[in-house]
């Protein structure tokens, strides 16, 4: 019940109860959430704690399926043409969230501070990680709905320009959305073949030519609003048909696998299912990721539901995943070379390790994006990634303790 | 399925760079260099270069066993190191000499410091700086074709320079061909004499990704060109980069990992410096060569360049030097 990056949703069905495909089956009054719908029609069996992709045990609806696929109707009556100035409720309505992975609610990043312009609206078709291919796949199979989810945006923003960001590796892509684009407002834009790429601030950077000041920044500061290529086909989803999320493409694939597919599929479908369609695995996997390779989360079980931030399901063999020992940092500077934040990933590590939290604040720790570039580099394979994560939690943990400490004070007065 | 997935934090696939790796591709590249020391210098060096390397991984992997610390020895580091040393040394070097050079390397400038990674200066050159003070004599003896004489460097330091065998200078030694100081046919260490090989070697690494050619261009050029500025040795710009331990310092000593800077603009800084006190040592000291301690010296100030060259954090406000350098 928690799809999004937010307050988590509560059930709003029942045990018993019979649902349809589309049908409102979580929700919450908080602004940073997203509703959550039911991808098929059948009978709500439970609404228990399940094992979900991070591994820990999370409220959870579980459907079974009757194989009818029955619609709920819509978000608005057919035919209504709704107006720019509703288009945020019904996307916020809709369940939209950034599908990229990351799972921001969509309608929260269209509503930006009153006193920024929003001058670029950046769609984010660079593939941000390795293997995954979904993007490619919707951005090839659905030009027109992808540009038309644009244009609606851009109505929202009236002062915005469009911008469809691809990688060089992608040319059908870039071939076809540059032939049925006929908007002048939009613009395709062919980028460099490089990770991170899609990470936010990598793209505005190659963009815009700006940079987002550091943490706590947020793209809208230098006008910008960057969302993904499926999330886009969302909005024109919800817009034109008035219909919610309930399905995605998420890319199966990885050496233990098959028949490495990419799948448009109901959400809440089990990881073991989407396996299964891609017939099975040919080895062994030593890892199961949701997600790409550099940032996904390894899985422990299978039985697991697939969500709106599934963008793929990657099954490694012991050759791909090996984990090799640590040993000691030799300063070649790899690292340094391959942060695209500009940080010096080494330095940072060891003060994580020697608990100097400080000295991991003062050199920009803090603005990690953990997109695993440095510990993939590393030749004495460090933790350098994991390291940082512990290193944010904890300096996260110490402001948290310090707010804390602050507040019963100003009570007192 | 049977078997538990495995669990642990992103990321989950690897490049193929070890540090295993790099030091195998380094020595790799360094062995033309040695064939033709052992070519043009005798069999003896060849003695010298199985010393060193035996002598410093023995040491490396007792003082691990004896300090009951992870054995690293098949990092190849140890090789590297006897390799290196080996390189720096005339091919008349007494066993024994050879010996406690590899042990002070590695126990006293690798071990007491830490290990791999934490040495503040180059083992093999330190070494070398050891040697010389203790055996000046049996360090600088050369011999080429069973001839002893001056380096190059040496009869440039003198000033009487004859350019070819008609005409010899008061001294009676003649300065070698371009092409024999390019071959590597010329006295002087064992590693140090071929440029080209050296060359090719470098560029191999910088082509594999193992090296940046920061280091070794700028200090070469840097060298080249203030010791023309500073007139050492009657103006010959190619001879300086071809003689003494130029190549062999600015490729493998002076890009050591773990004693030269991280960032670009550090590494920019670090080759000028080593450049810079090389032509000052060539042109003014005491020494015909300068080199190693160049190399040493900066060794040294690598913490100082690391500290004031950190990269900007992209987004961070862009600040000039000297508010920088107030505000640490």
């Amino acid at each position: 019940m928690s799809q999004h990056i937010g307050a988590p949703c509560s059930a709003v069905v029942a045990k018993g109860d019979r649902v349809l495909v589309g049908q409102k089956i979580a929700d919450t009054e908080a602004f940073v959430s997203a509703p959550i719908f039911s991808g098929v029609s059948g009978t709500v069996k439970a609404v228990e704690p399940r094992m979900t992709i991070a591994g820990s045990l999370d409220p959870c609806i579980v459907i079974e399926n009757d194989g009818k696929y029955e619609r709920a109707p819509g978000l608005f009556e057919p035919g209504h043409k709704p107006e720019p100035s509703e288009y945020v409720k019904i996307i916020r309505s809709a369940g939209i969230v950034g599908m990229g992975g990351a799972c921001f609610p969509t309608h929260v990043k269209l509503s930006p501070p009153k006193d920024r312009v929003i001058k670029w609206i950046i769609v984010n078709g660079a593939e941000c990680e390795p293997y995954l291919s979904c993007d490619n796949r919707i951005m090839l199979e659905q030009p027109d709905e992808i540009l038309k989810g644009l244009e609606y945006v851009l109505e929202i923003f009236p002062q915005a320009q469009g911008v469809i960001a691809i990688e060089n590796n992608k040319p059908e892509a870039i071939k076809i959305l540059t032939e049925r684009n006929k908007n002048p407002r939009i613009t395709i834009m062919p980028h460099k073949v490089k990770y991170p790429q899609g990470a936010e601030k990598m793209l505005i950077w190659s963009v815009t030519g700006q940079e987002i000041p550091q943490v706590p920044a947020l793209p809208a500061d230098v006008g910008c609003i960057i969302l993904n290529s499926r999330t886009t086909w969302q909005i024109w989803l919800a817009l034109t048909c008035g219909l919610p999320v309930t399905e995605r493409v998420i890319s199966v694939t990885g050496d233990a696998v098959v028949e490495p597919k990419n799948l448009q599929v109901p959400l809440g479908i089990s990881v073991r299912e989407l396996i299964g369609a891609c017939g099975g695995f040919n080895e062994e996997p030593l890892k199961v990721l949701a997600g790409g390779p550099m940032m996904g989360l390894a899985m422990r079980s299978l039985d697991v539901p697939a969500v709106k931030g599934t963008s793929g399901i990657l099954a490694l063999t012991k050759k791909t995943a090996y984990i090799a020992e640590e040993s000691a940092c030799i300063r070649c500077g790899k690292c340094v070379e391959a942060c695209p934040m500009h940080l010096e990933p080494t330095l940072l590590d060891h003060a994580v390790r020697r608990r100097d939290y400080a000295t991991f604040e003062a050199h920009g720790g803090m603005n990690c994006i953990e997109c695993g570039s440095c510990a993939y580099s590393c030749p004495a394979s460090r933790h350098l990634t994991q390291s940082y994560k512990n290193g944010k939690a904890a300096v996260m943990a110490e402001r948290r303790k310090a707010a804390a400490a602050k507040q019963p004070a100003e009570v007192k007065k | 399925m049977s078997s538990k997935l495995v669990v642990s934090t992103s990321p989950h696939v690897h490049s193929s760079f070890t540090t295993r790796k790099i030091m195998a591709s380094v020595i790799l590249s360094l062995i033309p260099a040695g064939a033709a020391g052992v070519f043009f210098l005798g069999f003896r060096s060849l003695l010298v270069i199985i010393t060193c390397i035996a002598a410093c991984v023995l040491s490396e992997w007792l003082w691990q066993i004896i300090m009951r610390q992870k054995r690293t020895v098949s990092d190849l580091s140890a090789v590297l190191t006897g390799l290196l040393l080996a390189y720096n040394l005339p091919p008349t070097i007494p066993l024994w000499m050879a010996v406690c050079g590899s042990v002070f390397a590695i126990i006293v400038v690798k071990q007491f410091y830490g290990g791999i990674g934490c040495n503040i200066v180059n083992p093999a050159l330190a070494a070398r700086a050891m040697m010389l003070i203790s055996w000046p004599i049996a360090m600088t003896t050369w011999t080429v074709q069973g001839v002893s004489g001056p380096t190059p460097l040496a009869m440039m330091k003198l000033g009487n320079v004859a350019m070819s065998s008609a005409t010899t200078t008061s001294t009676g030694y003649v300065m070698p061909s371009f092409l024999n100081l390019l071959v590597g046919n010329m006295g002087g260490c064992i590693g140090e004499t071929s440029a080209i090989l050296l060359l090719l070697g470098g560029a191999y690494l910088i082509w594999k990704e193992i090296i940046s050619w920061r280091i070794p261009v700028i200090y070469i050029l840097t060298t080249v060109i203030l010791a023309s500025l500073f007139g050492h040795g009657g103006h010959f710009p190619l001879y300086e980069a071809l003689t003494g331990g130029l190549m062999l310092g600015a490729v493998y000593m002076a890009t050591d990992y773990t004693t030269s800077p991280m960032s670009a603009k550090g590494q920019i800084i670090y080759a000028f410096g080593c450049g810079l006190l090389t032509a000052l040592i060539r042109t003014w000291g005491g020494y015909p060569e300068g080199v190693s301690y160049s190399i040493l010296i900066m060794n040294i100030a690598v913490p100082l360049i690391d500290k004031y060259t950190e990269p900007r954090v992209l987004g961070a406000p862009k600040s000039n030097f000297f508010k920088r350098m107030e505000a640490k």
